[in-house]
């Protein structure tokens, strides 16, 4: 597959002779007589990062919907964990989970009652281990048996990451993990998604951030009025770019590094001054 | 099926969380038509004349439909912040049956709406509301009663799907609350004037207040009862129809 697009590596693919997780060809959907789709090709390797990147109303949600059989194409194929979206959608939802755009998590229960209710509408015997388990590997152990009303930004969205986790999915959707985050709930999210990699889950996530795409991402797909206008490794997408001039910039620090420094997080030199 | 099943209670045990954890929206449900039972009984039921029987028995059957009206606005409020929070898509993006997020919103509000009706007609029997009704006509009752909450609670679903704000989903139960004033809930509607007697006499509420009535009397239901089943059942299949139909046309 990598071969026949053309692209010479894939070094963060750990298995690179299997078939895509997700194959769409010819996508098209449109809301009345906004064309919100008009031709979508995309193909994730399987256990990748892949990150589709676009500005709002690029239609990065709709992709994931369809993806995740809540919304029907008007055209073109969506093929995920080799199922067609279309024809087969009881098998796809088997195959993935949605972590979508608002915090899927329910305010009345407590943490630990959100992880058992997925675990038990998945059917898995031994929910209170895996529900255990999941809180101690996201650091909600003390939040676990309080109501998620009083958990902040980053909280609920580690136990939504959580949750989509349970019962192992092989492909995961992140419909824009970070949009309303502040930076060090972000920071949490961006470590949450890089621990997934490596171990076998296939990650889609939309962002319309490029430094989160930058961070977290394999590869990159830009959707731009309805169709993927670049797609590749950073380093492929940089290639696109004229060849790099050499200039002397003196080097400001960011306002986002000046804000972690100051609150004394992460490894921002002379960090924890105040 | 058997994992549907388990799916609907899985998720209906959620949803009566959420009514243990906020058991206001009970106590709320049941405080307008308590409020109606006290005010009807000791201001203003002195000045009307509904013959032998005292008047709280008269009214509570139509007070306790109020109270199904009153409590489903409370099924379609619950429908709405579950759709608007984005966990219904989580529960459809995964491989379990797609009716048993709605079916739990409907079993929810019928175990719901028991409880409230439970607290208007103890509250009844405190004002002094006597029956003689045996054990099959206290069926009859709560067989007539369940099904016009369920069918209630299906017209309820569909506002909660539909809606747009909070106050469109609870607005949509006030003509609801109303109905019961034009028919023989609260006063005969002999004493009405020509049409409005005639829309009372012909509009769901009058037959079955008339059935609950005479059940708990121990007299005659008469085609009373055949015509307040066919309400409720009718109500029930347009409204199911209805909202199966926009239930699953959201996924478009």
């Amino acid at each position: 597959m990598t071969l026949r697009q053309g692209w010479t590596l894939r070094v963060m693919n750990p298995n690179p002779t299997l078939a895509p997780a997700i194959e769409v060809t010819g996508l098209t959907k449109s809301f009345g007589d906004h064309a919100v789709l008009t031709g979508v090709e995309l193909s994730v390797p399987s256990g990748s990062v892949y990150a589709l990147l676009g500005s709002n109303g690029a239609g990065k949600t709709t992709v994931v919907k369809i993806l995740s059989t809540l919304l029907r194409s008007d055209g073109g194929t969506a093929v995920v964990q080799g199922y067609d979206v279309a024809t087969r959608p009881g098998e796809v939802r088997e195959s993935i989970s949605l972590t979508g755009q608002f915090a899927a998590v329910d305010e009345v229960l407590t943490g630990r009652e959100n992880l058992l209710l997925v675990a038990r509408l998945r059917h898995l015997p031994r929910a209170g281990e895996i529900a255990d388990g999941l809180l101690a590997r996201f650091d909600l152990v003390e939040a676990g048996d309080r109501k998620v009303a009083t958990y902040s930004g980053g909280m609920r969205r580690r136990l939504d990451i959580a949750m989509s986790l349970i019962g192992d999915p092989p492909v995961l959707f992140l419909d824009e993990p970070t949009t309303g985050l502040d930076p060090q709930s972000r920071i949490e999210v961006w470590k949450t998604v890089e621990d997934l990699t490596g171990q076998g889950t296939t990650v889609l996530l939309t962002t319309q951030y490029l430094d989160e795409a930058e961070q977290l991402a394999d590869r990159i797909a830009i959707l731009h009025e309805g169709r993927i206008i670049a797609e590749g490794t950073l380093a492929e997408l940089k290639a696109l770019m004229p060849p790099a001039k050499v200039e002397y910039v003196e080097k400001q620090p960011t306002l986002e590094e000046i804000f972690l420094a100051i609150i004394g997080r992460t490894t921002a030199p002379n960090g924890a001054q105040q | 099926m058997n994992t549907s099943l388990q799916d609907v209670s899985v998720l209906t045990r959620r949803s009566l969380t959420h009514i243990l954890r906020s058991p206001d929206t009970i106590i709320t449900t049941a405080i307008t038509p308590v409020a109606m039972l006290l005010l009807f009984v000791y201001v203003l039921g002195g000045a009307i004349d509904v013959g032998s029987t005292q008047y709280v028995d008269y009214l509570l059957p139509g007070i306790l439909l109020i109270t199904v009206a009153s409590g489903i606005s409370y099924t379609g409020y619950r429908l709405f912040l579950d759709t608007r929070g984005g966990i219904v898509e989580r529960f459809q993006s995964m491989p379990i049956s797609r009716a048993a997020v709605l079916w739990a919103h409907v079993l929810t509000s019928m175990v719901a709406n028991l409880i409230s009706l439970a607290v208007v007609v103890g509250v009844g029997l405190i004002m002094g509301f006597r029956t003689g009704a045996d054990v099959l006509s206290w069926l009859a009752v709560i067989g007539i009663i369940g099904l016009f909450t369920l069918a209630l609670t299906w017209l309820a679903v569909i506002p909660g799907l539909t809606a747009t704000t909070v106050d469109g989903v609870s607005g949509f139960s006030y003509p609801l609350i109303f109905l019961p004033f034009i028919s023989s809930a609260f006063v005969p509607t002999a004493g009405m004037p020509g049409p409005v007697r005639w829309f009372a006499e012909h509009q769901p509420v009058t037959a079955i207040v008339d059935t609950v009535r005479n059940l708990f009397a121990t007299t005659p239901v008469g085609h009373d009862g055949w015509i307040a089943v066919a309400w409720c059942v009718g109500i029930l299949v347009v409204a199911y129809a209805w909202a199966m139909r926009i239930y699953s046309a959201k996924l478009g």
